[in-house]
């Protein structure tokens, strides 16, 4: 596990994407081939079921090293990792274990229909075979979330760039389904297996925020402007009558929308359509906060789809019977998508509505007005362009609307996890109700480090607590809090949950008095 | 006998402080770090390595003291000695004696033999007033052989890809060990805040290997390829940045920690310290074999519930040390 070791201390201690790519390359070319291919795996998700439940490694950590459970409680808190916990509380291993990366992932494999004596004597044995960072690693392997310092498209990047490959085949044959056993690193990642599998999607094509003047970008009529829809984008799959529904979050989500998965089913022909999931109601699109309600479910019950009634938006066609169509215009695209859908379509599959602005000046208008359709914002798309795989600057453009705001103060903090270990980072957030503060949202990004420095300093100084990972703080710092978003949730005391909170600013000029109150918020709510 | 005041802890008897952070007459000071040996004092009272620091940080017109360790002596009555801390040159552990009862200030510690400061030296006590920084069992340190090796081949590391390696640690104490560390590995540079308190080293007749000292505003080509040791206070500036070519290291027992270490965002983080780890703070503990515990400073509420439940009555005193931290 040498390799792999060095690979994950070098993207996890440097914010340089250099070195980072550096490493990765370094261990591509080092590293036997079965590694590579479970490296893969873990990085997209491809993970063995978790063998062994995390709370058995903390008792057996315990054990061990005889330290009582609020100790325990205290060093998690400092650390901000359970896996790192283990691994550092444990004493120094008195053997060592140069197994590679695929030998453990095998055994971790097979470990999953073994006895719990037989799990116990193995992680044991590993534990005392490795030494501190190995150990973190292994804990990792053994369930978890595997978040290296890398994200997915910096990793395809990376690895479209030492075969000399565009990175969309390598996403596109990563993406879908593999495993380390069956498949070749090079073959896979050279997308020699991409036709292997019906289900596989395409890479999305993503937009970055616009950074222009509207009037920079040319006349109106090159673009194709759309609402920026508030829900899940999907790929939406029909192959040889199977249907898929991916997210963007590259997860198979087919189970949890039955009726589009009959609905797709119904269409005459075989399509990978893009499109954006939503909850709708008498041809209305409702508020995010509803559509969640269907995410996550194991069943979707018939109560549940009746009170969520789902439809897609259709954005993009990208195949048809079987003819990648990605590098066709835009125009030609959508062209296509309105003749397809008009075969097809019915009250689930709908055609996501163009906006028809003569000019600039009328579409703001439209975007200013984006929140009383529950839209987001407005979506600008270049008629003439490609379908991209992932990010590129030009061809899309997103142009959200304002957030909403609101001054809230500060109750609740707790030490952050990963890098944000050592201080407190992340913070629960009240507004007034009468002569009360009830809780409102949880936020944990916004400050810059120097005012998580002086926040975490803060919260020492006026906590009650003196054990355990929250601190009551006495309200006293006022923070104006930007979301998405608002709708009625049991979630948080106040009856009411926030889309996408964050910090947009600390408000040093604020007192605690000046906060909002919960009747105002309430009237945000659509 | 020992009372702990908002201007510091205070012998009553003997009518001094120790380690005070508010002006009195008569401050005994354990070590030379910033949060113990502040400025005002009537009259100071230290190790004779310790005499030159005080007089190069806080100013050459104060009034002070040195003494061995290990040579008792009176203050109305107390019979007063230092015992090696281990912690940095002439750190003290002072310890009390009045009417047959003992009472050991520890200030900051570590067990590790660290090559220069005098190695640190149990003292039996009644009372122990102890730090506690790293009181939590996350907190290991490797042998100091074995942290050299790490640095060396981190040095190794970057000359092959032709990098300056960089290493950030307190200009007083953790800097000295770095530079007696990677003696071997090439030319060295430090920072001139570095390199005054290096003098003090040479005055106490401590040999350290030989060294540049560097101006990062003024030269930074010759550093090409080479060691340099900065202080913490250079890590938010732009002077870092000037160095071509660079790999920078932060050397502190925080660095134990992925999050610490990513949320500097170095190239490399090694958890060396100059305060003792978890098994170390406990050890020293237990040697004393003191009847109660007092934790100053760290991991205080942590450290003394733990020590009550292993049954050792301790509880924490509130002190203004260990502000220095924030690495």
């Amino acid at each position: 596990m040498i390799e792999f070791a060095t690979l994950i201390n070098a993207l996890d201690s440097s914010n340089k994407t250099s070195l980072k790519k550096e490493a990765i390359i370094r261990f591509l070319t080092f590293a036997p081939e079965k590694d590579k291919l479970w490296f893969l795996a873990l990085m997209t998700g491809k993970r063995p079921k978790r063998p062994i439940a995390t709370k058995d490694l903390k008792t057996w950590v315990l054990e061990l090293t005889n330290i009582p459970e609020w100790l325990f409680t205290e060093c998690y808190a400092a650390v901000g990792d359970l896996s790192e916990t283990l691994s550092l509380l444990l004493p120094p291993p008195t053997e060592r274990n140069d197994k590679s990366l695929s030998d453990w992932m095998e055994d971790i494999v097979i470990l999953a229909n073994a006895s719990m004596s037989e799990k116990k004597a193995f992680v044991l044995a590993s534990w005392n075979a490795l030494n501190t960072i190995e150990r973190f690693i292994f804990n990792k392997l053994l369930g978890g979330s595997f978040r290296l310092g890398i994200s997915a498209k910096g990793l395809i990047n990376t690895i479209a760039a030492h075969f000399q490959i565009e990175p969309s085949i390598v996403a596109h044959s990563i993406m879908g389904e593999w495993n380390p056993y069956d498949f070749e690193f090079d073959k896979l990642v050279r997308g020699e297996y991409s036709n292997t599998s019906l289900s596989k999607p395409y890479p999305f094509c993503l937009a970055y925020p616009i950074e222009k003047e509207l009037e920079a970008l040319g006349p109106i009529i090159e673009w194709q402007c759309e609402h920026k829809w508030d829900g899940i984008r999907g790929q939406l799959i029909k192959r040889n009558e199977e249907v898929f529904i991916w997210s963007r979050g590259e997860e198979l989500v087919t189970a949890q929308f039955p009726e589009i998965t009959d609905a797709l089913r119904q269409w005459k022909d075989n399509v990978v359509l893009d499109g954006e999931i939503l909850a709708a109601k008498d041809g209305r699109i409702l508020n995010f906060t509803e559509l969640q309600k269907r995410i996550n479910r194991k069943v979707i019950s018939r109560t549940l789809r009746e009170e969520v009634p789902v439809v897609v938006y259709l954005y993009d066609v990208l195949e048809l019977n079987g003819q990648d169509l990605r590098s066709d215009p835009l125009q030609v695209r959508r062209n296509l998508l309105e003749q397809l859908h008009q075969r097809n379509g019915d009250d689930i599959m709908q055609l996501s509505p163009l906006i028809h602005c003569a000019d600039w000046t009328a579409l703001r208008l439209v975007q200013a007005a984006s929140r009383e359709v529950n839209s987001e914002g407005i979506m600008l798309k270049k008629k003439n362009t490609i379908y991209y795989a992932g990010r590129k600057k030009g061809g899309w453009w997103k142009w959200k609307v304002n957030p909403m705001t609101i001054d809230a103060v500060l109750i609740y903090a707790q030490k952050g996890s990963g890098r944000r270990s050592g201080h407190y980072t992340d913070y629960t957030f009240a507004v007034k109700e009468g002569d009360h503060l009830v809780s409102i949202a949880k936020a944990y990004s916004g400050l810059t480090d120097k005012e998580i420095l002086e926040v975490s300093r803060f919260v020492k100084q006026n906590s009650l607590e003196k054990f355990g990972p929250v601190r009551t703080v006495k309200p006293e710092l006022v923070f104006e809090i930007a979301f998405e978003g608002i709708g009625y949730s049991k979630r948080h005391k106040s009856g009411v949950a926030l889309r996408f909170p964050r910090i947009l600013r600390w408000r040093r000029d604020k007192k605690a008095i000046d906060i909002d109150t919960l009747e105002d918020i309430k009237k945000l709510i659509p | 006998m020992i009372q702990f005041t908002s201007k510091g802890i205070y012998c009553v008897p003997g009518k001094f402080y120790l380690d005070p952070w508010q002006p009195v007459d008569l401050a005994i000071i354990t070590h030379g770090h910033a949060d113990h040996a502040y400025p005002g004092m009537k009259k100071y009272l230290c190790h004779h390595f310790t005499v030159n620091i005080l007089k190069s940080r806080i100013g050459h017109d104060i009034q002070v003291e040195g003494v061995a360790y290990n040579r008792p002596f009176h203050i109305n009555g107390v019979k007063i000695s230092l015992h090696p801390a281990g912690h940095i040159i002439g750190s003290s552990q002072i310890r009390m004696e009045y009417k047959g009862k003992v009472i050991v200030f520890t200030g900051d510690y570590k067990i590790q033999d660290d090559g220069l400061s005098t190695p640190f030296e149990p003292v039996k006590c009644h009372e122990l007033i102890t730090e506690s920084t790293f009181g939590l069992p996350i907190y290991h340190w490797e042998s100091v052989a074995a942290q050299t090796q790490r640095l060396n081949e981190w040095i190794t590391h970057n000359q092959g890809f032709k990098k300056t390696s960089v290493f950030i640690g307190y200009s007083l104490g953790k800097s000295q060990r770095i530079l007696n560390a990677v003696k071997d590995m090439g030319e060295v540079y430090v920072h001139y805040s570095i390199a005054k308190l290096n003098m003090a080293y040479s005055e106490a007749g401590i040999q350290l290997p030989p060294y540049h000292i560097v101006d990062l505003r003024k030269d930074t080509k010759q550093l090409d390829g080479k060691i340099v040791l900065l202080p913490p206070a250079l890590l938010d500036t732009h002077l870092l940045q000037k160095i071509p070519n660079v790999a920078y290291a932060i050397c502190s027992g925080w660095m134990q920690i992925r999050g610490a270490r990513r949320w500097r965002s170095a190239d490399a983080g090694f958890a060396i310290s100059d305060h003792a780890d978890w098994n170390g703070l406990l050890q020293v503990v237990k040697d004393s074999e003191a009847e109660k515990v007092y934790v100053t400073h760290g991991q205080t509420a942590t450290f003394s519930k733990y020590l009550n439940e292993i049954g050792i009555e301790a509880e924490e005193v509130k002190t203004n040390y260990g502000e220095e931290i924030s690495l």
